[in-house]
Parts: structure tokens; C-alpha cells; sequence
């Protein structure tokens, strides 16, 4: 087991290395740059600077970059040991001082909403599986394609245009408004859980859905096979001869779902983020990269395909776990 | 060698029809095997109609609009969806018509308000409107619907320069069910190619190929697709920009594909009449395409039909959040950027019409990939 969590380790870093090479090519794509964005903004304030390449070379020498992607590219990539993903340029600021807490809550919603998605599609693919073609089954169905073909920034502009129609305030944020600048404490985290759910729901429901399929499929599958109708026989009571046998194989497919369902879910609370306006990284990465702030950009990506990739490797140890033909192959 | 003698049953030849009626499902070609299999899933069958009269539409849009979508007109900014009454004054059914509206500026809210007025006018089948070019072939000015002069008809209200919605989704079809079928006919070429590639050689090909595909997976699509939508430079055409933003798109979807790819021709591959065909001396390139391709068409065209779903989702998003398309061109994601603050819904929820008709899509095409996919190999056993 340990060595196949080694391996796994393994192969996930020049997976990274290649990640931090796209995800750095990606933001320098837009022709021109900061450098160049901000001496336009000099000529117009002060007409009298004609020597256009010392006020650039003098701007770069300041924030440290050079004309050289492969060098900016070292230069930043050097740093990640140590904590240290360059500078942002619109907020004046080391990257590694603004990231954390976005990256902080993108995961607190990614997780919970994984977390919800897994125990909904669980005991609804259960059920849905147990009882089929019944009203359940048919409602349940209809939600599930709905919730497929519903995008993520739609389903969060009609909670929160419902918001507005029934308690007469918008949802919007993460926090109440006295929690909005207090630092981190138990109440703060207790305020963030309790205004979660909306994006949670608004994240989850596409991942649900189909998960709810594979996980009702597995189970019509196993309920069929013999071994059901012998724990029946024996006189098993229905609950036992169900969680003990069928679910056990029916967890496998919906645990092996985790690990394309992460990059799902990251990239979906990301526009919820910018529609619901959550202080999470969805908005500031945006910002970021329409502003042409090169390392912030570049370090949020990175690290919400870092996130993902964790993920997978988790999910890969826990199919491992529940699995012994996967660990053993 | 010995000639065998075998005695040739006497039947006529309606007795041989007849045979051949009993078991027709047997001697049914493939074609016709999966059309029948098709044909049992009727809500597939239903969203197939439905996509094909969608795409109709978008093709003959300035027929089917009701208005000049570049029309400005201040006199009817955030109109509601304009009522249709089909009872007259007597209170007998009638053809549909509407009543003029007038606008009138409240005193005490400062708003607009629109108050419908008496005289009427009958909604109008062929009617004469505004003219266009047909197809780009010659003038029209006919429409299917219309009124005259001095009624005007929003089916869906208006925007907030007095546009009519109903017409500009009409219109937004265009965009929106082009870019999906484009962005999937190039994910198809990569897909192919690079899964063909895949699955047929194997080996260090085959590693390096599906690990470039595990890395683009596990990248978040949508911050991605932000990172290149935002890199396309703010003058280009609105035109370049639309190919663009269907390239962008069309780079991710085809990894899907080309899993799909590679797991039938890796199987397809061994089958014997391919190695039959190897041994015979047969190129590769024949072999692909004579063998391999032949029987994988049915499952490209039904993993393709799921991947167009998520290309116009993307699409819309990434219009809403004004990275994709920008106007003046017209799709469901730029029409839906109207809708971006909640006091604009809530004042005015007719302005959400266009996702209606996102999600409608999605749903048919999604319901048409799973009809498609069942039909995809006739010869399984359905469970």
C-alpha cells in the first residue's frame, strides 16, 4: 500500500512541473504587459519622458522582471519552496500575502461540497436504486437532468433573484457584515458554514446528478446478482443484506468519480464566485487576469490545478483503500 | 476434393419472402438496427426533432424575429412580455391580438410605466416587416409573424434600449448552436487524430499522449478557459474573436473524444479480421480506414453529441462574465449579460429568457447523446 502511494506520489510531479509551465505561458499570452499598461498610463500623466526604454528598464529593474519569459519563468518558479510566488503588481503586494485566504475558502466550499454531493448521490442512489420507476425514481431523474443541463451561473443568479423575492436581501458573499474584516476565529468559520450552502447547492448540483446515476446503475447491477438473494434467504434483515453486499461495490464507481469531479467543482465555484461575489479565488483571479497581473494570475491557476491534483492523488489512495484489485495491479 | 452433395430444400419464392418477414430483425443491416434501437428511445427522438427545428430556426432567424434586432427605441426600454388576448370586447374567441401600450412617467416613483390602450391590432401570419437580406441571397421583408404600425409586439419584453428579446434569441441561435457545433468538429479532428494515434500504435505514443490528456483533465476547466479568453486582445473582430473563443473551447473537449477513440480502436485492433488484413499486407492507413474507422463512427458521433452541452454552457458563461463574445455580436451569453445585477432581474425577470432556451438545448442534446449511445452498438443487449 505504501509503496503505491509512493508511486502515485511520484507521478504527480512532472505532472505539477508541466502544470507550472502552462499555467506561466497561459498568462504572459496577452500581447503587451503590466510593464507596458503602466508606461502608457505614465506618458499620458507626464508628457515630457522621450526616453520610453529607460523608463522601462527603470519600471522592470523595480518589480524585478526581466524581457526574458524563460528567466521570469525561473525566477518565479525558484521561489515556490520557499513560500514565495513573486509580486502583484495591481495590489502592491508579495503574491503569498493575498492568496491564502481565497485559496483557503475555494477549498472550504470545494470540500463541503464534495462532501454533500457524495452523501446526497449516496443515499438518493440508494433509494432511487431500491425502489425503481417510482415516483422517487421519476423525480428524482428529472432534478438530475435539470441539474445537469442548468449552468452553474444561472442556478446561482435564480437563488439569488428567489433571495430577493423572499427575504427581500440578495445572497451575496461569505460572511455577515461583521465578520466581513474580523480575523479568523470559531464564530467567523461558524458564519462562513452557514452562508455555504447556497454556493454548495448552486456547485454540487451538476456533480450530484451524475453521480446519482452511477451510483443507481452499480446498484440495479448488484441487486440482481444471486449473492443478494442468498443474504435474503438467510434471513438477513433488508437493511443489512443491502449495506453490507451491494453498497459495498457500488461505493467503488462513486469513489473513482472524485477525481474528475474535483477540476469540476473548482472550476464551477469559481464563476459562482464571480456571479455571487465570494471572497474566494473565482473574482480575483479574473481581476488578476484581466488586469494583467502576471504572478498572481499565474500562481492562482497553479494552484487551483494543484488543488485538483491533490484531490485525484486522495481519491486515488482511497479507491486504492476500498479496492484491493486497484492496489495490487 | 469430394464434392459434397447436399440437397437444396424446395422453396418458392413467396415462401422465402415469407421467412425473410418473420425474421426480418435478423437480416437487418446495421443502419437499420441502430435507427430501430434509436427509435425505441422516444425522448430521444423527440429532442432530435426539437434540435433540428432549433437549428431551422436559427438559419432562417430574420424570418422568424419579429423585430429589427438594431432597432434603438427609447419610447419602449424594459417593455414586459407583451400580453396576448384571444377573446374580443364581446367576450367570443378570436384571432390573437394585442393593445398599444403608452408610456407614462410616474410622478412619485420616477419610473416608467406602460399602460395598454384600446385599439388593437391582430397578430399577422406573413407578415411584411422590416426587410432583410434572405440568406444573404436577396431582399425580404416577410416575416412569419407581425403587426402593423403603431402596435408593437415583444414577446419576451424588451432590453434596456427598447430591443426586442424574443428576436435577439432568435438571432443569439445563430451563435450559440454554431459554436457548438463547430468547437465539436474540431474537438472530433484532435479527438480522432490523437486518440486514432493513441490506440493504434501503443506503447510510448500511446503514454505520452494520455498523459498530455490527464493533465489537461485535471486543469479546472473554467479558470482556464479564462486565462485564454482573457489573452484574446480587445480589438479583434467580433468575428476572429468567435473562432477564437470556439478554438479555446474545442482545445479541452477533446480529450472526451479521444478516450473514447482510443478504447474502440484499441479494441477494434485486435479483433481478427484486422489482423487478417495486417497479415494480408494491408497499410496502416488502410487498415484505419477501411476497419477502424467504419466501426467507431457511431460511438465518435455519440461521445461528440454529449460534448456539445458543455461547449455552449461554456460559451454562455464565459459571454456572461464578459470574457467570450462581446457585442455587438449576439448569442444566449451575451444577451444574458443584461441580467448580470439582481435588481435588473428582479425589476425586469424577462430578461432571463434566453436561458430558457440555453437549458432547453442542453437538456435535448443530452437526452440525443444518450439515445445515440444506446443505439451506438445495436448488438449489445440493453439492461
Amino acid at each position: 500500500m505504501l509503496q503505491y502511494i509512493l508511486r502515485r506520489c511520484l507521478i504527480s510531479i512532472p505532472t505539477l512541473i508541466i502544470i507550472s509551465i502552462v499555467s506561466f505561458i497561459l498568462i504572459q499570452l496577452p500581447p503587451g504587459d503590466f510593464v507596458d499598461a503602466y508606461i502608457s498610463e505614465r506618458l499620458i500623466v507626464d508628457g515630457s519622458i522621450n526616453d520610453v526604454d529607460a523608463l522601462r528598464a527603470s519600471i522592470q529593474a523595480e518589480l524585478g522582471i526581466s524581457d526574458s519569459m524563460i528567466v521570469n519563468y525561473f525566477n518565479w518558479i525558484s521561489g515556490f519552496p520557499k513560500g514565495d510566488f513573486g509580486y502583484s503588481f495591481q495590489h502592491q503586494k508579495p503574491v503569498s500575502d493575498l492568496i491564502w485566504g481565497k485559496l483557503g475558502l475555494t477549498f472550504l466550499i470545494t470540500f463541503v461540497t464534495l462532501v454533500f454531493t457524495l452523501i446526497t448521490a449516496f443515499i438518493t442512489g440508494i433509494i432511487s436504486a431500491m425502489k425503481p420507476y417510482t415516483l422517487f425514481d421519476y423525480i428524482v431523474s428529472f432534478f438530475g437532468f435539470l441539474g445537469l443541463a442548468v449552468p452553474n451561473f444561472l442556478l446561482a443568479l435564480l437563488l439569488m433573484y428567489l433571495s430577493l423575492d423572499w427575504f427581500g436581501t440578495p445572497f451575496s458573499g461569505l460572511f455577515s457584515p461583521e465578520y466581513l474584516n474580523a480575523p479568523w476565529s470559531m464564530d467567523k468559520l461558524w458564519d462562513a458554514l452557514s452562508h455555504i450552502w447556497i454556493p454548495v447547492i448552486v456547485v454540487g448540483t451538476a456533480g450530484t446528478a451524475s453521480q446519482i446515476r452511477i451510483m443507481r446503475a452499480t446498484m440495479m447491477d448488484e441487486l440482481h446478482k444471486p449473492y443478494v438473494d442468498t443474504a435474503r434467504s438467510k434471513g438477513l434483515p433488508t437493511y443489512k443484506v443491502i449495506l453490507k453486499y451491494p453498497v459495498r461495490h457500488a461505493v467503488t464507481p462513486l469513489a473513482s468519480t472524485i477525481g474528475w469531479q474535483l477540476p469540476e467543482l473548482v472550476s464551477g465555484s469559481a464563476i459562482v464566485a464571480i456571479v455571487l461575489s465570494l471572497p474566494t479565488t473565482g473574482p480575483y483571479l479574473l481581476q488578476a487576469l484581466q488586469g494583467q497581473d502576471m504572478y498572481l494570475a499565474g500562481t492562482f491557476l497553479m494552484m487551483l490545478a494543484v488543488l485538483t491534483i491533490i484531490g485525484t492523488l486522495l481519491s486515488d489512495i482511497i479507491l486504492a483503500l476500498l479496492d484491493p484489485r486497484i492496489r495490487l495491479s | 476434393m469430394t464434392s459434397t452433395n447436399t440437397t437444396v430444400p424446395d422453396f418458392s419464392e413467396a415462401d422465402l419472402e415469407k421467412q425473410q418477414k418473420g425474421n426480418d430483425i435478423f437480416y437487418a443491416s446495421k443502419k437499420r438496427l441502430m435507427w430501430l434501437r434509436f427509435k425505441q428511445h422516444k425522448v430521444a427522438l423527440f429532442s432530435a426533432i426539437m434540435i433540428i427545428l432549433f437549428y431551422f430556426v436559427a438559419i432562417f432567424a430574420h424570418f422568424f424575429s419579429v423585430q429589427d434586432i438594431n432597432k434603438f427605441s427609447a419610447k419602449y426600454t424594459y417593455v414586459s412580455p407583451t400580453e396576448i388576448h384571444f377573446v374580443d370586447n364581446e367576450g367570443d374567441f378570436t384571432w390573437p391580438y394585442i393593445k398599444n401600450i403608452t408610456r407614462r412617467l410616474n410622478m412619485e416613483t420616477l419610473e416608467f410605466e406602460y399602460t395598454t390602450g384600446e385599439e388593437t391590432y391582430p397578430i399577422k401570419l406573413f407578415h411584411r416587416g422590416y426587410s432583410y437580406m434572405f440568406l444573404g441571397l436577396f431582399e425580404s421583408n416577410l416575416h412569419l409573424i407581425g403587426v402593423d404600425d403603431g402596435g408593437v409586439l415583444f414577446l419576451m419584453g424588451s432590453d434596456k434600449l427598447g430591443r426586442d428579446i424574443f428576436s435577439k434569441v432568435v438571432h443569439g441561435a445563430r451563435i450559440s448552436l454554431s459554436i457548438g457545433l463547430i468547437g465539436v468538429f474540431l474537438s472530433l479532428i484532435f479527438g480522432t487524430i490523437l486518440g486514432g494515434i493513441s490506440g493504434f500504435y501503443g506503447g510510448r505514443t500511446d503514454t505520452l499522449i494520455q498523459r498530455v490528456i490527464e493533465i489537461l483533465m485535471s486543469f479546472p476547466s473554467i479558470p482556464l478557459w479564462m486565462a485564454l479568453a482573457a489573452s484574446l486582445p480587445p480589438q479583434w473582430s467580433p468575428l476572429v474573436v468567435y473562432f477564437m473563443i470556439t478554438l479555446i473551447l474545442s482545445l479541452i473537449g477533446w480529450t472526451g473524444i479521444a478516450r473514447v477513440v482510443r478504447g474502440i480502436v484499441m479494441r477494434l485492433k485486435e479483433e481478427k479480421y484486422t489482423e487478417a488484413a495486417l497479415l494480408s499486407g494491408a497499410s496502416n492507413f488502410y487498415i484505419i480506414r477501411k476497419h477502424l474507422l467504419p466501426g467507431a463512427t457511431s460511438f465518435i458521433i455519440a461521445q461528440a453529441t454529449l460534448s456539445i452541452p458543455a461547449m455552449i454552457i461554456a460559451e454562455t458563461s464565459l459571454s456572461f462574465l464578459g470574457i467570450g463574445l462581446r457585442p455587438p455580436v449576439v448569442s444566449w451569453g451575451v444577451l444574458l449579460q443584461e441580467a448580470q445585477s439582481v435588481t435588473v432581474i428582479a425589476n425586469n425577470p424577462w430578461v432571463l429568457y434566453p436561458a430558457l432556451f440555453v437549458i432547453a438545448v442542453v437538456l435535448f442534446f443530452n437526452f440525443l447523446g444518450d439515445g445515440l449511445r444506446d443505439a451506438a452498438d445495436p448488438y449489445m443487449n440493453r439492461a
